[in-house]
C-alpha cells in the first residue's frame, strides 16, 4: 500500500476523485457568497450526469464518433448543452426560493427528489432500463495528451493524459476566484451575501444578484455531474452523485466559501477517496472503505467548526 | 376554522391536485398506454385485498419517520439523519434478533428498544456537534446518512450474513418477529405501535412541558431564551427523540412479516419521505398517519402501475417533490389568501355595524 | 439676502398602516449650502420625515419640491439619482470589503471589458476623499477601521454618487469627541463646496456649534424652524421636550420596604468593545418605581440584560434580595420572582406564529398550578388564558388566535399578562408602552402602579417622559452609561431641567445618597 501512495497512479486517482467535488464546491461557494445554501447541488449533479450521457450521445448522432475531431465535437455539444440545462435548473431553483418564497432547504429536498426519480424515469423512457445507461453510446470527455511532456517521467505522466474536465475544474477555481474577487458582478455577489441592506442601499437588487449566482451555481454543478458519467465513469448509474453534492456543501463551508479554500479542502477529500481506493487492495472490508469520504467530511466539519467557534469566542472575550 | 387555517387547507388540496396533474402529464409523455397507467395508479389499491393491505403496510414506516421529523422540525432542528436512524434501527433489530435468544413475548420488545436507542445515538451526533462545535446539524446529518448506510452494510456482510444468500442476513427467528394481523396480508402489529407513536408524539409536543419548550425554541429562539428555556436541552432532546422514533420505525419494519432477513444494502428513502409527511402534517404528529396513508396510497398505486404498465414507480418521487414545492412556496395562492382575509375583515366590519 | 431653497417639503402627512400618525402637516425648507438641524425626541417623527425624503416611505399628503420643481421620490435609488444621499445611523457597509470597494459598489470602474479597475477605483476613492479633505486609507478593510472612519466612508459613498443634499441620521451618536470635531470640520468643508446637510440630533451643543437653522419636531408635528444663532440651548430643549401634561393618577405615597435589587459598580461592554455602562451603582426597594429617562442607546438595554441574566459578560455585581445572580441561569433569576417586559416585543417578547395561550405561559408553564411532572394542565391553562384575556382586555377571537395576527397594543397586553401573572416582586419594564394605543398604555401604567402599591419593586425605562414623570417615585437620567442625575421628588421636576440632563448639558457628580447607601 505504501508503494501505492508514491505512484503516479495515486496522484491520478486523487485528481479523478477531486474533479466532481471541486466543481460542486465551486457551485456551493458562489451560492454561499450570495447568501444561499444550495443543498440542491446533489440533485443538480445527478440530473446533469444523466443529461451528459443523453446529450453527448445525441452529439455522437450528429457529429459521429469516427475521428478524434468528431468525437470531440460530440463531447463539446453534449457538454455545452448539459451546462446550459444546468443553468436552467439553477434558474428554476432560484425561482422557487426567491420568487415563490419557498424555504431553501425544503425546496432543495424537493429538487433532489425530482432528480432522483426523474433520472430513473427518463432513463427508463430512453434506454428501457432503470439501473444504468450502458446501452446508450455516450461520448466521454477526452483526455488531454500533451506531446513531449508526456515522456518526462512522473511529472509528465501526471500532467499529460488527464481528463479535459479535470483541467477545466482547476480552471474553474481560477475563473471563480477572478469572477468573485475581480469583477463588478463578483463584488455585488459578495456584498449581497454579506450585507443585503448595504447592497440595496446603493441601488443593487439583491434578488437579481442571487438569481445570477444560482444560475452560475447550477452550471458549475452540471459540469461536476457531466464528469461523473463522462469521465469518472463512462455511463450513468442510478444515484451516482452519491452525496457528493452534500460533501461539497461541507467542503465549501470549510474553505470559508472561497474558491481557493474550497480547492484545498476538495483535494483533501480527493486524497481521502484515493486512499480509500488503495485500501481496496488490502483486506479491509469494502464497506468500511466506502464509508471513509463521508466520515472524513464529518470529522473535518467538526474540527473546522470547533476552531471557528473558539476563534469567535476569543475575539469576544478579548474585548 | 378561521380564514388563515381554511386557506392553508385549500392551498394543500390545490398543491396535491397540481402535483397529480403534473404527474398525469408526465405519464402521457412517457407511456404508450397513459390512460391505463393513470387508472392503475388511482384505482389500483382498491383492486384487491392484497393491494389495499399494501397501502397499510407501507404506511407504517412513514408514520415513524414522519413523527420523528415533526419533532425535530418543530424545534427548528433541521437534522436529516432520520434516514440513517431508520436504517441503523433495522440493522440493530436484526442483530439483536439473531444474537440474543429470548422468548417470544420478550424478544421483539428488547430488539425494538435497542433499535430505537441506536437511532437516538445516531441523531445525537449532529446534536452534540451543534452544541459543542456549533457545526450546522444539516450538513453533518447528511454525511451521517451515508455513514449509517455503509456501516450497516459492513455489519451485515461481516457478522450476520448468511453465506447461502450472498447479501442477506440469516433468517430472523420467529420469536422476534411481529405477527401479521390478517391472513393473506402483511399488515402487522407494528401499525399499533406506529399509531401509538404518532399519538404519543402529539401528546409530547402539545401536552408536555418539554414539548412546549421545544415548540417555543422552534418558533423564536430568542424569545425562548428570554423566557428562561434552555436552548441546549431542546437541541439535544428534540434530535435524540427524533432519532429514537426513526430507529424504532426501522426496527418495526425489519421485524415485520415484510422482511424475513436484513437485506438493506441501499438507502430506503423513508427519511426523505418523512419530510413530505411532516410538511403535509404541518409538523403535528397527530396528522402523520393521514399524511402517511395518502403517501402510501400513492406509492402502492404507483407500484401497481409500474408492474402493469410501462411507467416506472419513480414517478411518485416527482409527485412528492411537486407537493412539497407548492406547499412550502409562500407566494403560491397568496393573492387568494389576501382576498380571503380582506373578505373576512369586511364581514367582521358588517357584523359590528349590525350589532 | 434670501438664499434659494434647494428643497421644500410641504405639509407632509404620513400615517402608518397601524394607524400611527408619524408626521402631521410637517414642512421643511433647506437653503443651499446650509447645515440644517432636525431636532426632536425619539418618536417625534424625524426618521419618518427623512424616510419620506429618501423614498423609503411615500407620504399620504403633501409634496416635495427640489429646486422649486415638484418631484415624487419613489425609492432610495430614485433619491440617489436626484442628488440626495443618506447616512444611516446603522452603517450600511460590507465589512469584509475595502473602503474603496464599498464606495464604488454597484458603479465600479471597469478595465479589460470585465475586470474591476482596482487602480482607478482607488484613485477615484482617494480623489473624492481628498476633495473633501477626508484623510482615510481607502485600501483598508471596513471591519478593521474605527467607527469614526466608517462614518466618513458612508459620507463618501453618498458624495461619490453625486449627492448634493446629505442626510446625516444622528451622526455623532457613535463618535468620540475628537471624531465629532473632525466630522464638523468636514461638514464645514462640504458646506463651502455648496452641499446642503440635514443634521439629525438630540445634542444641543453640537447643533449650536455647527448648524445654521434648526427645525424642531415634537409628537409628529413641526414646532417651527429657527435660526440657531438666535436661540439658547434652553429654548431648544423647551421646544423639543415641551410642557408635558402630567398624567393624572391616583398615586399614593410610596411605601418602601426591603431592598430588592442592588447593582454595584456595573461595567458592561457591547460586542464591539464599546463601554455601554460605566461604574453604575444603585439600590431599589420594594414598593417603589425607579424611572430611568434618557435618550436611547445610553446603556439602558445593557442594564436590563445584566439584571435579567441575558448577558453575563459584565464586571461588578447584581444582587436580587441579597443574592448574587452572576452564576444563576435566566430561569433561576426569573424564579426569583422577576418579570421582564422586553424592549422589542416581536424579537424577544413573543412567538408570532404561536397562539395567545402558548405565548402566555413560556415563563410559568412549570408551576405546579399549570403542570405535573410531565404534562401541562391544559384545562387549567385554557381557563387562565381566558381569564387573563378578559382581565387584560386583550382584543381577540379566542386564545387560539396567533399572536402575530394581533395589533401591537394587544400583543403587548399578552406579554404584560404573562409577566404580571406570576406575582412578581421585581419588574423590569423596558419601554412598556412604546408604539401602542392610548387605552392600552393607560391600562399598563395603572397595572404598574397597582404592583408598586402591593410592594413590588419596579424599574421603568421609557422614552416617554410623560410616563416616567407621572409614575416614578425616583427618577434617574441615564447618559453615557451613568446616571447624570437623580430626582427624588419627581413631582417637582421641571421638564426643561430633565431635558438638559438627558442631553448631557448638565451633570451631577455625587449621587450616592439618592441611589444607594
Amino acid at each position: 500500500m505504501l508503494n501505492g501512495i508514491f505512484s503516479v497512479e495515486f496522484v491520478n486517482s486523487i485528481l479523478r476523485a477531486t474533479t466532481p467535488i471541486l466543481f460542486a464546491t465551486m457551485a456551493s461557494a458562489v451560492a454561499a457568497k450570495a447568501g444561499i445554501c444550495n443543498m440542491a447541488l446533489e440533485g443538480m449533479m445527478l440530473l446533469s450526469a444523466l443529461f451528459g450521457v443523453l446529450f453527448s450521445a445525441m452529439g455522437g448522432g450528429i457529429f459521429g464518433t469516427a475521428s478524434g475531431l468528431s468525437q470531440f465535437a460530440s463531447f463539446g455539444f453534449g457538454f455545452l448543452l448539459t451546462v446550459l440545462v444546468g443553468g436552467l435548473i439553477g434558474l428554476i431553483f432560484a425561482f422557487c426560493i426567491l420568487h415563490m418564497k419557498a424555504d431553501e432547504i425544503l425546496a432543495a429536498i424537493a429538487l433532489n427528489l425530482i432528480a432522483s426519480g426523474g433520472t430513473v424515469m427518463i432513463l427508463m423512457a430512453v434506454a428501457g432500463e432503470k439501473g444504468a445507461s450502458s446501452t446508450i453510446a455516450s461520448v466521454a470527455a477526452p483526455k488531454v495528451v500533451i506531446p513531449l511532456i508526456g515522456s518526462i517521467p512522473v511529472l509528465g505522466e501526471i500532467l499529460s493524459g488527464q481528463n479535459l474536465l479535470t483541467w477545466l475544474s482547476i480552471l474553474a477555481v481560477i475563473v471563480m476566484h477572478v469572477f468573485l474577487y475581480k469583477t463588478p458582478m463578483g463584488l455585488k455577489i459578495r456584498a449581497v451575501g454579506e450585507n443585503k441592506n448595504a447592497a440595496e442601499s446603493v441601488g443593487i437588487s439583491a434578488r437579481k444578484i442571487q438569481y445570477i449566482a444560482l444560475v452560475i451555481s447550477g452550471m458549475l454543478a452540471s459540469m461536476g455531474g457531466f464528469y461523473l458519467s463522462g469521465g469518472y465513469m463512462n455511463m450513468f448509474t442510478r444515484e451516482m452523485a452519491a452525496g457528493r453534492g452534500y460533501i461539497a456543501l461541507a467542503a465549501s463551508s470549510m474553505g470559508a466559501d472561497t474558491p481557493v479554500g474550497g480547492f484545498l479542502v476538495s483535494i483533501l477529500f480527493g486524497i481521502a477517496q484515493a486512499v480509500a481506493n488503495l485500501m481496496q487492495l488490502t483486506t479491509i472490508p469494502m464497506q468500511l472503505i466506502q464509508l471513509i469520504p463521508y466520515l472524513t467530511t464529518l470529522i473535518g466539519l467538526g474540527i473546522y467548526s470547533y476552531a471557528r467557534m473558539k476563534r469567535r469566542k476569543k475575539l469576544l472575550s478579548s474585548e | 376554522m378561521n380564514s388563515a387555517k381554511r386557506f392553508e387547507a385549500v392551498r394543500m388540496v390545490f398543491a396535491i391536485l397540481i402535483a397529480l396533474l403534473i404527474s398525469f402529464v408526465i405519464i402521457f409523455f412517457v407511456s404508450d398506454e397513459p390512460v391505463n397507467a393513470i387508472v392503475q395508479l388511482v384505482t389500483g389499491p382498491f383492486k384487491s385485498k392484497r393491494n389495499l393491505a399494501n397501502v397499510f403496510e407501507s404506511m407504517i414506516p412513514l408514520i415513524f419517520t414522519g413523527t420523528g421529523v415533526c419533532i425535530m422540525f418543530s424545534a427548528n432542528q433541521i437534522n436529516l439523519a432520520g434516514e440513517g436512524a431508520f436504517h441503523v434501527g433495522g440493522l440493530v433489530a436484526a442483530v439483536a434478533a439473531l444474537k440474543i435468544a429470548l422468548p417470544a413475548g420478550v424478544s421483539p420488545v428488547v430488539c425494538l428498544l435497542l433499535s430505537a436507542v441506536a437511532g437516538a445515538l445516531l441523531t445525537a451526533i449532529p446534536a452534540i456537534m451543534k452544541v459543542k462545535t456549533e457545526a450546522s446539524e444539516l450538513v453533518s446529518s447528511l454525511m451521517l446518512n451515508y455513514v449509517a448506510l455503509w456501516f450497516s452494510t459492513f455489519i451485515l456482510m461481516q457478522f450476520i450474513c448468511d453465506p447461502a444468500t450472498g447479501a442477506a442476513s440469516y433468517s430472523i427467528p420467529d420469536a422476534a418477529s411481529l405477527s401479521s394481523l390478517m391472513r393473506g396480508t402483511r399488515i402487522h402489529s407494528g401499525i399499533f405501535i406506529a399509531i401509538l407513536v404518532a399519538v404519543l408524539g402529539y401528546l409530547f409536543l402539545y401536552k408536555t412541558k418539554v414539548g412546549y419548550q421545544l415548540r417555543i425554541v422552534g418558533e423564536n429562539e430568542e424569545y425562548a431564551r428570554y423566557s428562561g428555556i434552555s436552548i441546549i436541552k431542546v437541541i439535544l432532546v428534540s434530535q435524540l427523540l427524533g432519532g429514537f422514533i426513526a430507529g424504532l420505525g426501522g426496527g418495526v419494519e425489519l421485524l415485520s412479516p415484510i422482511y424475513d432477513r436484513f437485506t438493506w444494502t441501499a438507502s430506503l428513502g423513508y427519511g426523505w419521505d418523512a419530510i413530505i409527511i411532516c410538511t403535509l402534517a404541518k409538523k403535528n404528529p397527530l396528522y402523520t398517519p393521514f399524511a402517511a396513508l395518502f403517501l402510501a396510497y400513492l406509492r402502492t398505486g404507483a407500484s401497481i402501475m409500474s408492474r402493469a404498465t410501462d411507467v416506472s414507480f419513480e414517478i411518485v418521487q416527482i409527485t412528492q417533490a411537486v407537493i412539497i414545492l407548492f406547499v412550502v412556496a409562500e407566494q403560491f395562492l397568496s393573492r387568494y389568501k389576501h382576498k380571503l382575509i380582506a373578505k373576512e375583515a369586511k364581514e367582521a366590519l358588517k357584523e359590528e355595524e349590525a350589532a | 439676502m434670501e438664499k434659494q431653497a434647494v428643497l421644500r417639503m410641504e405639509h407632509i402627512m404620513k400615517i402608518y398602516s397601524n394607524g400611527v400618525v408619524a408626521n402631521e402637516d410637517v414642512s421643511l425648507d433647506l437653503e443651499e449650502g446650509e447645515i440644517h438641524a432636525l431636532l426632536g425626541e425619539n418618536g417625534a417623527g424625524k426618521s419618518t420625515l427623512m424616510k419620506v425624503l429618501f423614498g423609503i416611505e411615500s407620504p399620504d399628503e403633501g409634496k416635495i419640491l427640489l429646486n422649486g420643481v415638484e418631484t415624487v421620490i419613489k425609492s432610495p435609488q430614485d433619491a440617489i439619482a436626484k442628488g440626495i444621499g443618506m447616512v444611516h445611523q446603522h452603517f450600511m457597509l460590507v465589512s469584509s470589503l475595502t473602503v474603496a470597494e464599498n464606495i464604488i459598489l454597484g458603479v465600479a470602474p471597469v478595465k479589460n471589458l470585465f475586470l474591476i479597475d482596482k487602480k482607478r477605483a482607488i484613485q477615484e476613492a482617494e480623489a473624492i476623499a481628498a476633495k473633501y479633505n477626508f484623510n482615510i486609507d481607502v485600501t483598508a478593510r471596513v471591519e478593521e477601521i474605527p467607527v469614526g472612519v466608517k462614518q466618513k466612508v458612508e459620507i463618501l459613498k453618498a458624495l461619490y454618487r453625486g449627492a448634493k443634499i446629505l442626510i446625516l441620521d444622528e451622526p455623532t451618536a457613535v463618535l468620540t469627541p475628537q471624531e465629532t470635531n473632525e466630522l464638523f470640520v468636514q461638514l464645514e468643508k462640504l458646506k463651502e463646496n455648496g452641499h446642503t446637510v440635514i443634521f439629525i440630533s438630540h445634542k444641543l451643543d453640537e447643533i449650536k456649534k455647527i448648524c445654521n437653522r434648526a427645525t424642531i419636531m415634537r409628537n409628529g408635528k413641526s414646532m417651527g424652524t429657527y435660526s440657531v444663532a438666535d436661540m439658547s440651548t434652553d429654548d431648544m430643549s423647551r421646544l423639543m421636550v415641551g410642557r408635558q401634561v402630567v398624567l393624572e393618577f391616583d398615586k399614593k405615597p410610596a411605601n418602601r420596604t426591603e431592598t430588592m435589587l442592588k447593582v454595584r459598580d456595573l461595567i458592561v461592554h457591547n460586542s464591539q468593545g464599546v463601554q455601554k455602562i460605566d461604574h453604575l451603582s444603585f439600590d431599589l426597594k420594594g414598593g417603589e418605581i425607579l424611572g430611568i429617562a434618557g435618550v436611547e442607546g445610553n446603556g439602558q438595554s445593557e442594564l436590563v440584560e445584566a439584571i435579567t441574566g441575558l448577558n453575563k459578560n459584565y464586571h461588578g455585581a447584581v444582587q436580587i434580595r441579597g443574592e448574587d445572580i452572576r452564576k444563576k441561569t435566566i430561569k433561576e433569576i426569573r424564579n426569583m420572582n422577576l418579570a421582564h417586559i422586553p424592549e422589542d416585543r416581536m424579537k424577544s417578547g413573543c412567538a408570532g406564529t404561536l397562539n395567545i395561550l402558548e405565548n402566555m405561559f413560556s415563563n410559568q408553564y412549570d408551576r405546579k398550578e399549570f403542570s405535573g411532572r410531565l404534562f401541562l394542565k391544559s384545562k387549567k391553562m385554557q381557563q387562565k388564558a381566558q381569564e387573563w384575556i378578559k382581565e387584560y382586555l386583550v382584543k381577540c377571537n379566542s386564545y387560539k388566535q396567533n399572536v402575530g395576527m394581533l395589533s401591537g397594543g394587544n400583543i403587548q397586553k399578552v406579554i404584560v399578562a404573562r409577566e404580571f401573572s406570576t406575582g412578581p416582586d421585581l419588574i423590569i419594564a423596558n419601554q412598556p408602552t412604546r408604539g401602542i394605543d392610548v387605552g392600552a398604555s393607560e391600562f399598563i401604567r395603572k397595572r404598574l402602579l397597582e404592583f408598586r402599591d402591593a410592594g413590588c419593586a419596579i424599574i421603568l425605562i421609557s422614552a416617554d417622559l410623560n410616563e416616567v414623570l407621572s409614575l416614578s417615585d425616583r427618577l434617574a437620567v441615564m447618559y453615557k452609561g451613568r446616571f447624570a442625575s437623580v430626582f427624588t421628588e419627581v413631582e417637582k421636576v421641571q421638564e426643561e431641567l430633565l431635558g438638559q440632563y438627558m442631553l448631557g448639558i448638565k451633570k451631577d457628580d455625587r449621587l450616592e445618597g439618592a441611589m444607594y447607601e
